[in-house]
């Protein structure tokens, strides 16, 4: 159903739809309102039954969602940034285990120093936790990520982390499909797990492996991991057959049949992208926008197939790997067919907007060899103060 | 459900881990000797039927057939015995010894308050065994012998039987109803009773062709001393004044007696004279109470009843109407030494307590019998050098108490039996006793002893009637759960309970228990904790 | 005549012939669920290997079976699950080491949520993973009264990486980060907390303290603390061989001086106020308990440490005075 309805609640009254029995939050900004939402559900009786709890902090959330997962209970958290860090033992745990537990992380910048705004450093630091994770471009697909995720993580016994950028989609207003409880039902069967804890059928859960085994465990998560690139095309391919629209995936490209020059990117970037590939195309430019929603499992062969034959790929990053250069350029550039020049740049880090106009000359100054290939470009820096503080550093202390 | 390689495991698969390598040592059972049977001159299992009694109900005539198994006495151990299990109890380290005589004497009054029997089961063995003497030690005897299937004639010089059960011992410490009725119980076995029968000559005993012949005798003639006493002054022996007694006669001693000696009987002629109607019993004695071989019990209690002590006194003289008395001291060597120092003491008359005298007149001068110190001489089997001949009670050389005839007994029945089908005679493996050490005493609740009740004085000073009575069921069940059970397990489940490894197993009720050696890693906490002392550790052999 | 109450031969003992089934331990029952078996790999005279199976088979009884376990990092989870073998025969989950306690709240949640509540939660911890890693996680279980059973096996130290000093641990021990080289006597005076007391002000429903010496106490403390709903706490003191210094078979009478000497008070509390005192049958002083372990070595040898064991010996007795450990009769 169209509402014109706030992207936290949305994601909420999402959630709600899909039954999950626990829910348990922290709350930390900008994930807030989704969590809000929630306990309104919940206390008006209308997610039920449900078992919201009111954690001690992030660590004590994920961990109620292992102890609640583990005992056969779909559930659901919500977390940002310093809160994703203060569950980051857990999440290991979470994969390690096989919990399907389904997470909305509201992208948001890594401190010190303490930035509450919107990047993509929080998920991204996180890449390696065996987690799924999936960014959404816009509300509408925040929304449909959500049911996708779920249906996701309880076929292969994967905890899945949905992304949306902070602020710029969960407090954003929009028009947005909701569904409804009778489709998502029929979309989502009841959680069925793999193993639970029973007492009619005991089992020993998180036993200790040594080096005798712990190779092979790996290994087969590895595997299980990269099978999951079929799951997440054949739930995307599903819920468009049941929902009606296509959303999620593996890729979403954009005008990039016979483009000279992609931008690659994820979450909500991709939507202004699109703003400035159109008009960059009227102007006779032939740009695209290759968008990555799914980030783990990487989609390697098929990124390599989407940039075969495009001499140009400029990737926007939202974080970087400090002291190593970028995060998803280097994965783009390790990925990319040989024949496609890969441009690393940072934008839009610790909330600062990125903009139609600074996309469009990122695109000509590309075009235009401006860039130096190889290096990595902070392109919305300040020059000024950079320049200025460099300079400070170089002065010599008097004694 | 399907499980994820290595992070989820199968219930209980830990069991594949024989963690019993582990060992350098291993806890095992083990039943030691409890003290308290060890020291019963009767070789009683004392443990074992307090184990059995403890159960009450049921329990209490299982704990009876488990004595009778040994002693067939034990209403009159009850009353008499000098209880040197108690003495050597192990709860006396904790509080106070277990009331060993007491549960005795409850069992032993409870059958016969029930009518429990014996029987014998054993088939004849065609043997015939001359007892000579009714008395506990001859009495012990039959009673095995019977219960072994052979023939027995008890002969006997009294018109009743008992020997110093009935006639060395006074009513009021033990009833005549009690005697009759245990001892009944033996004859009904099936005993050939000779009373009035004295045997005065063993050789003629032996030809009329017995199997073995048992001299059971005893000690029945009072020693007498010199001294030096009037014609008309009125002395008796204790040993002839206590059987006249016992026989129906009352002796005539006057209002004031003195009794010389310091043993039981002088005690027992000193309560009997009270009782009699003499308004002073007074005791002479040559040296301190300390040092008398009267038991501290009988003491006390004549105490009680208003009977004198003269310590350190020996008498010079008896008068018609007194006794000359000199005083002695302590040397330094503790013994009595004469100070030359005398009183007089008012007397009517004087009954010698100062021990008993075996007759062996029976025996020939080829008799084969080997006689020392006045008592027969027999090996380790309680044989005498006379081929089928055996002896036992006060008659041989030892303690002389009703207890020790008793087990005399039963060692005659069991030589006699041995030699007569020519197996080797039972012998009681060393001991390897339970020390107060290798309990946990933690696990016993603080429990004083119950203790029995005694006859208020003033009936006491005028009537036969028994002075101390039993306990009660409840009080005997009690007492007979404040054994420590002394190196032998009663079940108590701990070293199940409290193996980390889950490695004892409990096989059935009331609990029995193996170690389960494939995972027992040899902590030792069920050695510890064992209140018993019934677990060691054995080291491995590695 | 005296009459006779419930006297046996061997009162404290486990259990007992004489007694009715029901009057005696759950350990010493033929049938007990044996929830931790055998072929762990715990120390020789494990006292927590011993607990677990105490609390968790007393816990079986009062469930009847319905129970699952959430389990933190530790000696019990590392001896007890290193692949292949499992020595849990019941519904067991092991996650990480702080989280215990929310793990747990959130199984009984989910227990809730889809109408199994009749299956009840218990979580168990070392003292590290309770008192001091744990402390977070716990306190948010004790403040939202989650429907959890927390039992803390307190063995005083990370025992399992190898016998460093937490936050239970208690003064003038000897661990390996509280050495007493130089002038230091061990552990510091002063440091330390009791987490009894700390879930007392949580005014929770139930918190007991327990230890692995008594199994009559411990278990009954177990049903007791089953028959409710909400948070509970039980705090078992579990004397650990290695770590303490003392033989393999002195366990449960190392854990007894604990008790008697006064360091180790046993007591239940309701919603904050202490409900009942276990009194010390045959008080004895601390050094009774302290010579035992080698962990105290150090106050005795040589010249010793006469100071430090009076100021622990007054730690006793404000204890004994505070929660009345011994009667007026008691000598």
């Amino acid at each position: 159903m169209l509402r014109q309805i706030e992207g936290s609640r949305a994601v909420a009254d999402t959630v709600a739809l899909c039954r999950p029995a626990v829910v348990a939050a922290y709350p930390i900004s900008p994930q807030t309102h989704i969590v809000e939402g929630l306990s309104d559900l919940v206390t008006a009786g209308d997610l039920a039954p449900c078992e919201y709890l009111l954690v001690e902090s992030e660590f004590g959330a994920l961990s109620a969602c292992i102890g609640a997962s583990a005992a056969g209970a779909r559930t659901y958290t919500a977390t940002s940034s310093q809160g994703l860090l203060f569950m980051a033992e857990a999440l290991p745990n979470a994969s390690g285990l096989g919990l399907p537990i389904v997470m909305t992380v509201a992208n948001r910048a890594l401190g010190a120093p303490i930035n509450i705004w919107n990047d993509h450093s929080d998920a991204l630091s996180q890449r390696d936790a065996g987690w799924l994770q999936l960014f959404a471009s816009s509300n509408q697909e925040a929304v449909d990520l959500h049911v996708q995720a779920f249906a996701l993580a309880e076929r292969l016994s994967l905890p899945v982390m949905v992304c949306m950028d902070g602020f710029v989609l969960t407090h954003a207003m929009e028009e947005i499909d909701v569904p409804d409880q009778e489709t998502v039902d029929a979309f989502l069967p009841a959680f069925a797990p793999r193993q639970w804890l029973d007492p009619d059928d005991p089992v020993t859960i998180g036993a200790m492996v040594g080096p005798g085994q712990f190779t092979e465990v790996k290994y087969l998560a590895a595997r299980h991991q990269l099978a999951a690139l079929d799951d997440v095309a054949e739930v995307a391919a599903e819920f468009e057959s049941t929902f009606g629209r296509a959303s999620g995936g593996l890729l979403q490209p954009y005008r990039t049949e016979d483009a000279e020059v992609v931008l690659v990117a994820m979450g909500s970037v991709l939507g202004t992208a699109a703003d400035v590939v159109d008009g960059l195309r009227d102007d006779g430019i032939a740009a695209g926008v290759l968008g990555i929603t799914c980030y783990r499992p990487w989609p390697h062969d098929e990124l390599h197939d989407a940039l075969r034959g495009i001499p140009r790929a400029v990737v926007v990053n939202r974080a970087i790997a400090v002291g190593a250069g970028s995060i998803l350029g280097r994965d783009v550039r390790l990925t990319a067919p040989p024949t496609t020049e890969v441009h690393d740049v940072v934008m839009g880090l610790g909330g600062r907007p990125v903009t139609r106009a600074g996309l469009r000359q990122l695109v000509l100054d590309v075009l235009h060899g401006r860039l130096e290939p190889g290096a990595l470009h902070f392109v919305d820096l300040d020059e000024t103060i950079a320049a200025s503080e460099l300079a400070r550093d170089e002065e010599v202390a008097v004694p | 459900m399907k499980l994820p390689y290595a992070v989820t495991l199968g219930p209980g698969s830990s069991l594949a881990d024989l963690t019993g390598t582990w060992r350098t040592e291993r806890p095992v059972y083990q039943t030691l000797t409890a003290p308290c049977g060890n020291s019963c001159p009767a070789g009683e299992d004392v443990r074992s039927w307090l184990y059995l009694a403890e159960s009450g109900g049921a329990g209490y005539e299982a704990a009876w057939r488990a004595i009778m198994d040994v002693n067939p006495f034990p209403a009159i151990m009850g009353r008499v015995c000098y209880h040197p299990c108690e003495t050597a109890c192990n709860r006396g380290n904790l509080d106070e010894a277990v009331g060993i005589n007491s549960v005795e004497r409850f069992l032993g009054d409870r059958a016969l308050e029930e009518g429990w029997q014996v029987e014998v089961s054993a088939p004849a063995t065609g043997k015939r065994v001359l007892v000579i003497g009714a008395g506990p030690a001859g009495l012990s005897a039959a009673y095995h012998l019977l219960r072994m299937g052979h023939a027995v004639t008890v002969r006997d010089s009294a018109a009743a039987v008992g020997g110093m059960m009935r006639y060395g011992i006074p009513a009021y410490r033990l009833p005549r109803d009690i005697l009759d009725g245990e001892v009944a119980r033996v004859l009904a076995l099936g005993v050939e009773l000779e009373l009035d029968t004295p045997v005065t000559d063993l050789d003629a005993a032996l030809a009329e062709g017995w199997d073995a012949v048992f001299l059971a005798v005893g000690a029945q003639l009072g020693r007498r001393t010199y001294l030096p006493a009037a014609s008309a002054a009125k002395v008796v022996d204790a040993v002839s004044m206590l059987h006249g007694l016992a026989a129906g006669e009352r002796p005539l001693l006057g209002r004031r007696v003195a009794v010389y000696g310091g043993g039981d009987t002088a005690i027992d002629a000193a309560r009997t004279a009270k009782r009699l109607g003499a308004s002073d019993a007074v005791v002479v004695y040559r040296r301190t109470r300390e040092r008398m071989p009267a038991h501290d019990d009988e003491v006390t209690q004549a105490e009680e009843e208003g009977i004198e002590f003269h310590w350190l006194s020996t008498i010079e003289r008896v008068e018609p109407d007194g006794l000359l008395i000199e005083q002695m001291e302590l040397g330094e060597d503790g013994f009595p030494q004469p100070t030359g120092r005398t009183e007089r003491l008012a007397a009517d008359s004087v009954v010698l307590a100062l021990g008993q005298d075996t007759d062996l007149s029976l025996l020939g001068p080829d008799s084969g019998c080997r006689v020392i110190d006045g008592t027969v001489d027999t090996n380790g089997s309680l044989a005498t050098a006379r081929a089928g001949v055996f002896a036992g009670g006060d008659v041989i050389a030892g303690e002389r108490s009703v207890t020790t005839a008793v087990g005399n007994g039963r060692r005659v029945a069991d030589s006699i039996d041995a030699w007569l089908s020519g197996r080797p005679t039972q012998r009681d493996p060393e001991p390897n006793l339970a020390q107060y050490e290798a309990l946990n005493t933690w696990y016993f609740e603080d429990a004083p002893r119950s203790h029995r009740p005694r006859l208020e004085l003033a009936r006491r000073s005028s009537t036969f009637d028994e002075v101390v009575t039993g306990l009660d069921a409840d009080t005997a069940l009690f007492e007979a759960r404040r054994c420590l059970s002394c190196g032998s397990c009663f079940s108590c489940d701990n070293c199940y309970a409290l193996c980390p490894d889950n490695a004892v197993l409990k096989i059935g009720p009331p609990g029995q228990y193996v170690i389960d050696l494939d995972y027992c890693k040899g902590c030792g906490i069920c050695v510890e904790e064992c209140p018993a002392g019934a677990i060691e550790m054995v080291p491995e052999e590695i | 005549m005296t009459t006779t109450p419930l006297y046996q031969i061997g009162t404290f003992a486990a259990g007992n012939r004489l007694l009715d089934p029901d009057q005696r331990s759950v350990q010493s029952d033929q049938d007990r669920t044996n929830a931790i078996t055998s072929g762990h790999r715990a120390c020789r005279g494990c006292g927590e290997a011993l607990a677990a199976r105490v609390v968790l088979d007393a816990a079986s009884r009062a469930t009847k079976g319905r129970l699952v376990t959430v389990n933190a990092t530790g000696c019990l989870e590392v001896f007890s699950t290193p692949y292949p073998e499992s020595a849990w025969q019941l519904p067991w989950l092991h996650s990480l080491f702080g989280n215990a306690a929310a793990v747990a709240s959130g199984t009984a949640a989910a227990l809730r949520a889809t109408g199994r509540d009749d299956i009840r939660v218990v979580a168990q911890a070392g003292d590290g993973g309770t008192v001091d890693i744990g402390m977070g996680c716990l306190s948010g279980m004790f403040e939202r009264n989650d429907d959890v059973l927390f039992v803390c096996y307190d063995n005083q130290g990370y025992m399992n990486t190898g016998v460093q000093r937490s936050g239970a641990t208690p003064p003038a021990a000897s661990t390996a980060t509280t050495r007493p080289v130089g002038t230091s006597a061990g552990n510091a005076f002063g440091t330390g907390k009791s987490l009894p007391l700390i879930a007392m002000a949580h005014e929770i429903p139930y918190v007991a303290t327990a230890t692995v010496a008594d199994l009559h106490d411990l278990e009954a403390k177990v049903v007791k603390a089953m028959s409710m709903h909400g948070a509970r706490y039980l705090h078992v003191l579990v004397p650990c061989p290695l770590g303490w210094g003392s033989p393999s078979a002195e366990t449960i009478q190392i854990a007894r001086l604990a008790t008697r000497c006064g360091l180790f008070p046993v007591f239940e509390a309701e919603h904050g106020a202490v409900t009942g005192v276990t009194r010390i049958r045959q008080p004895v002083p601390v050094t009774d308990y302290l010579e035992r372990q080698s962990r105290f070595a150090h106050l005795f040898a040589g010249a010793g440490r006469p100071d430090v064991v009076t100021a622990l010996q007054d730690r006793a007795d404000r204890n004994i005075a505070r929660y009345g450990l011994l009667t007026e009769e008691t000598p």
